[in-house]
């Protein structure tokens, strides 16, 4: 009866002097996952040109109907989202629209400090879309 | 003049302790926090100050600027009676714990220092030092049951009844398991069992480690720390008999509690691990170690077990633990009256 407690004892008292599983967040961050879903990214041609094509699959394909697309054309015919907004508060960030994508011309990045202060911080248009992303944190601890 | 200076004297005495006593217990909740941490692999408070150590004034502050509230159907005398009937059963046992051989003070201060017993370093020399201390501390029941009823709500009530029965049972342990000690040193005196423990092998707890070790389990329910927490078992009783409490009024009631294993440290450091002796460093080094090291070992086993049934709690207290003690009480006296028969002077 009494030896079962020790060992109990033992255990805790091992945990004490382990190396500590903390990471003091907004000083350190998580390195999160290569394929990490975190905040959509609107990629570009290597001419700078935006590569949708506004064929509006993603915003079919979005369950959580987040995508807002106004499609136009170029002098040459070619399509372009003249407006291409992603409501980030409606979002489930479950990666369809990456998926659906025929050009590869949406990217979800590993950015996951997307709060804001207002619903409209997190109503992203065309130009905040084109930003790139914060950078992947490197970091020796792993999320998880 | 000459007649109010040993008075002035004591008070301050007095006052430096309870003011050392007030600031280990504001730290002890530190210590409790970082060591559970530690335990559960995390880091603990650290944000308050360097390595957290702000965390207890921050804690304080802000137990000061909350809102006081009082519950509609509180007895309101009683209601603001019950927390300081606690904090004061919890302190006033510190008189009698000697901390330190003397103070040295004869070389400051001149001859009216040992006229006034000023030098030694406990404040009540008291020959019943003991069954003050038990005394004392059964009056603190008082304080839980009162601090329950006034509030006027079915979780006070329950959970200061709980706690009230397990302190009563458990004192009659406690007292068994300290008789041992009391045989051995045929004194109630505490002052005088520290200097009986002269030397390491003279430590009670080697004479008495059966005695030892039903004080610590029955210390540890007197005081309420897990596995004997039961009183604020949280999806019972939400948390015990101050749930009703705010502000300042709860924070008296944990400052009791955390005085209350500062208080068992320093019994368990005089009865059993010779309280201020030791070699080398000054006294009063040795009993602080010894003390906050049994500190240690309390929030150690809180961070360990888990919470009892409440039935399995008080079945061991009157099954196991009052028999077992008045088995090593006897056993104790038989042998030790055969050993001064024979071999004894």
């Amino acid at each position: 009866m009494i030896i079962p407690l020790l060992q109990g004892l033992k255990l805790t008292l091992a945990h004490v002097f382990k190396k500590k599983i903390t990471l003091q967040y907004p000083d350190e961050k998580w390195d999160v996952a290569k394929r990490w879903r975190g905040r959509h990214v609107l990629t570009v041609h290597p001419s700078g040109k935006i590569r949708c094509v506004a064929c509006m699959l993603c915003a079919t394909v979005c369950p959580a109907e987040c995508i807002y697309i106004e499609g136009a054309s170029e002098p040459d015919n070619r399509r372009y989202p003249e407006r291409y907004e992603i409501d980030l508060t409606r979002c489930i960030f479950c990666g369809y629209c990456v998926e659906v994508c025929p050009k590869e011309a949406i990217e979800m990045s590993t950015a996951y400090e997307i709060s804001g202060y207002s619903r409209k911080d997190l109503y992203l248009d065309k130009e905040a879309l084109l930003q790139p992303p914060q950078p992947r944190y490197e970091k020796k601890k792993k999320a998880g | 003049m000459e007649s109010a200076m040993p008075i002035i004297m004591v008070v301050v005495k007095v006052l430096l302790v309870i003011v050392a006593i007030l600031t280990f217990v504001a730290y002890l909740t530190l210590i409790e926090r970082k060591v559970l941490g530690w335990i559960q692999v995390r880091i603990g408070p650290n944000r308050v100050g360097p390595w957290g150590l702000l965390q207890p004034l921050a804690d304080g502050a802000k137990l000061l600027l909350k809102e006081e509230i009082t519950v509609a159907g509180a007895n309101k005398a009683v209601y603001i009676l019950a927390p300081l009937i606690v904090v004061v059963c919890a302190i006033v046992p510190f008189a009698v714990i000697p901390f330190a051989k003397g103070l040295g003070l004869e070389t400051l201060l001149g001859p009216t220092v040992s006229q006034y017993d000023l030098n030694t370093g406990v404040i009540a020399d008291l020959n019943v030092g003991i069954l003050f201390i038990f005394g004392i501390s059964s009056l603190g029941v008082y304080g839980v049951i009162l601090g329950g009823w006034a509030s006027n709500s079915k979780y006070s009530l329950l959970g200061s009844i709980r706690a009230a029965a397990q302190m009563i049972s458990y004192e009659l342990g406690l007292s068994l398991s300290v008789i041992g000690v009391l045989l051995l040193a045929g004194t109630l005196n505490l002052v005088q069992i520290v200097e009986n423990q002269d030397s390491i092998w003279k430590w009670y707890v080697f004479r008495q480690p059966l005695g030892f070790l039903l004080f610590l389990i029955a210390g540890s329910a007197e005081i309420a720390r897990t596995p004997f927490d039961l009183m604020e078992c949280e999806n019972e009783l939400v948390a015990g008999y101050q749930t009703e409490y705010s502000s300042m009024k709860f924070g008296l009631f944990y400052l009791g509690e955390y005085a209350h294993l500062l208080f068992l440290s320093a019994l368990t450091t005089t009865l059993f691990f010779g309280g201020w002796q030791g070699p080398f460093l000054p006294p009063i080094i040795w009993f602080l170690a010894k003390m906050f090291f049994f500190v240690f070992v309390f929030v150690w086993i809180r961070g360990t077990y888990p919470r009892l049934r409440y039935d399995r709690v008080m079945a061991f207290g009157w099954k196991t633990l009052v028999p077992v003690g008045l088995f090593n009480v006897m056993a104790t006296a038989f042998i030790y009256a055969i050993y001064l028969q024979y071999w004894g002077a």
